[in-house]
């Protein structure tokens, strides 16, 4: 069982994941701390993201997709017919690679959830709506112009914004499936940091196809090949002294 | 606002000049256990070597996982490199002080040798240039660590100095030669130290100018480095 030495937020037991007859994840055991980045690396078809995706059932919505085993999220078993799936995807934000913001102005954008959720009190909702941008670290940039539509934001900036409407329903947990692979260098290295400020107070749990990136943003990677969940420890550990092979094959780039 | 790697690299920072700030007090207890002739710091001073080893291996693995996970570039490369560099001569002028701290407890149970008294002079040279060289590092100061260059020089004139004075005792005392040789020793370990800080001092040049001056002497004299 790969473990950490913090305090598990995510356990996951014994999990086969199948879509149809195809097995996509095989027998994968892990606990993923509280308060931490952990990285999900492999290449491309290695089970990844269908991993990131069974931790808030967003592959419900796949048809033909079966789960076995458990994931345990603070101790509650997410796949049991008693989970409310609406209350367990508010505690956890997903980002995904393309920034896929409403069609809305800025505001509306992250106002949006805390709405659906109840929120009507207006001084209450720019609240809500100011403490995201600031926490984003994109408040500064756009704090003038919040009636202002987010499709004419750039692409780092979107993407960002798409991170303050996740923080705006106060998850606990937040998905990244490969948040800056569609940007420049300097807004994924200011997505970077916002990783690592994030990280305080929320379970950061990121895809990243891009080595170094794994590297420089997680505390804890997984490095996953095949379906199978070959490695999973200490990212300065596994970057300085894989255990195994294969692991060590994929991050000196000499998979074959 | 600092980067997050930023952080890693003032966190190692902290590490070396922590090792530092061990290693100095460590050489200076050596050197009182010996003037002194007190067993109990000099087996402290022993003891405390094993703090050293850990903390150079820390640092070691702390270099590693840096240049692994955020492959820095220009002058954070350079620091984490001139660190690893650093880490290794702490280390064994932490040793050296160990020697000496051995030789000390030895000598302290033996009659009072005179030449001793002798050694106070080299010993606060050295100490002086191990001092600065740490200094340079934490101020990234090039002229306090060229001082530090031009004092090695006059530490290795001493030692040969004290040399000639071992030998003309012995010539007088040949009972007491295993004692003389301890004495040696001492002179060597510390001409050693003086060696490492000077190291220490071409990593900051290093570290701030990236100009690598090891080997550089002026007047270089293939046949005087033989007489060596």
């Amino acid at each position: 069982m790969a473990e950490t030495e913090n305090k598990s937020k995510v356990h996951v037991d014994k999990m086969d994941f199948y879509y149809g007859a195809v097995q996509a994840l095989f027998n994968i055991n892990m606990d993923i701390a509280e308060k931490k980045v952990t990285a999900f690396i492999g290449p491309s078809g290695c089970g990844k993201s269908t991993f990131l995706r069974t931790l808030n059932r967003m592959n419900d919505i796949i048809d033909g997709t079966r789960l076995e085993g458990k994931v345990m999220i603070d101790n509650s078993d997410i796949y049991s017919p008693m989970t409310d799936v609406v209350g367990l995807r508010k505690k956890i934000g997903m980002i995904f690679q393309k920034s896929n913001p409403f069609p809305k102005s800025i505001y509306d954008n992250i106002a949006y959830g805390p709405r659906i959720h109840g929120v009507k009190d207006k001084n209450k909702l720019m609240e809500i709506v100011e403490s995201c941008l600031i926490k984003s670290a994109l408040w500064d940039e756009v704090k003038d112009r919040l009636d202002t539509s987010a499709m004419g934001l750039s692409g780092g900036q979107q993407q960002r914004l798409c991170i303050a409407r996740a923080l705006a329903i106060n998850p606990e947990i937040v998905l990244m499936d490969e948040p800056a692979s569609a940007l420049d260098p300097k807004s994924t290295l200011k997505i970077e940091d916002l990783i690592n400020e994030l990280k305080k107070d929320y379970t950061i749990i990121i895809v990243t196809h891009n080595m170094q990136q794994a590297g420089r943003v997680s505390d804890y990677t997984a490095f996953f090949y095949e379906g199978h969940l070959i490695e999973f420890g200490a990212t300065g550990q596994i970057f300085t002294k894989p255990n195994q092979k294969q692991t060590e094959d994929y991050i000196t780039g000499r998979f074959g | 606002m600092l980067h997050y790697w930023q952080r890693e690299i003032e966190n190692l920072k902290k590490l070396i000049l922590s090792l530092g700030a061990i290693v100095e007090e460590q050489i200076q207890r050596a050197m009182l256990s010996l003037e002194r002739r007190d067993t109990a710091l000099a087996d402290e001073v022993i003891i405390r070597d094993r703090e050293v080893d850990s903390l150079e291996i820390l640092i070691e693995e702390e270099c590693l996982k840096i240049l692994a996970l955020y492959q820095p570039v220009a002058k954070e490369l350079r620091f984490v490199v001139a660190v690893l560099k650093m880490n290794n001569d702490l280390e064994r002028m932490g040793d050296l002080a160990s020697n000496i701290a051995k030789r000390a407890r030895y000598l302290s149970r033996k009659e009072k040798i005179e030449l001793l008294s002798d050694f106070i002079e080299i010993s606060g040279k050295v100490q002086s240039m191990v001092k600065k060289s740490l200094d340079a590092l934490v101020n990234t100061d090039v002229m306090l660590a060229k001082e530090v260059l031009a004092a090695d020089d006059e530490v290795d004139r001493l030692t040969k100095q004290m040399l000639k004075r071992t030998v003309n005792a012995i010539e007088k005392n040949p009972d007491r030669t295993k004692e003389f040789f301890s004495i040696r020793s001492i002179s060597k370990n510390l001409e050693r130290i003086a060696d490492s800080a000077t190291n220490i001092a071409e990593d900051v040049v290093y570290l701030c100018s990236g100009e690598i001056i090891r080997h550089q002497s002026e007047d270089f004299n293939p046949e005087e480095q033989h007489e060596r």
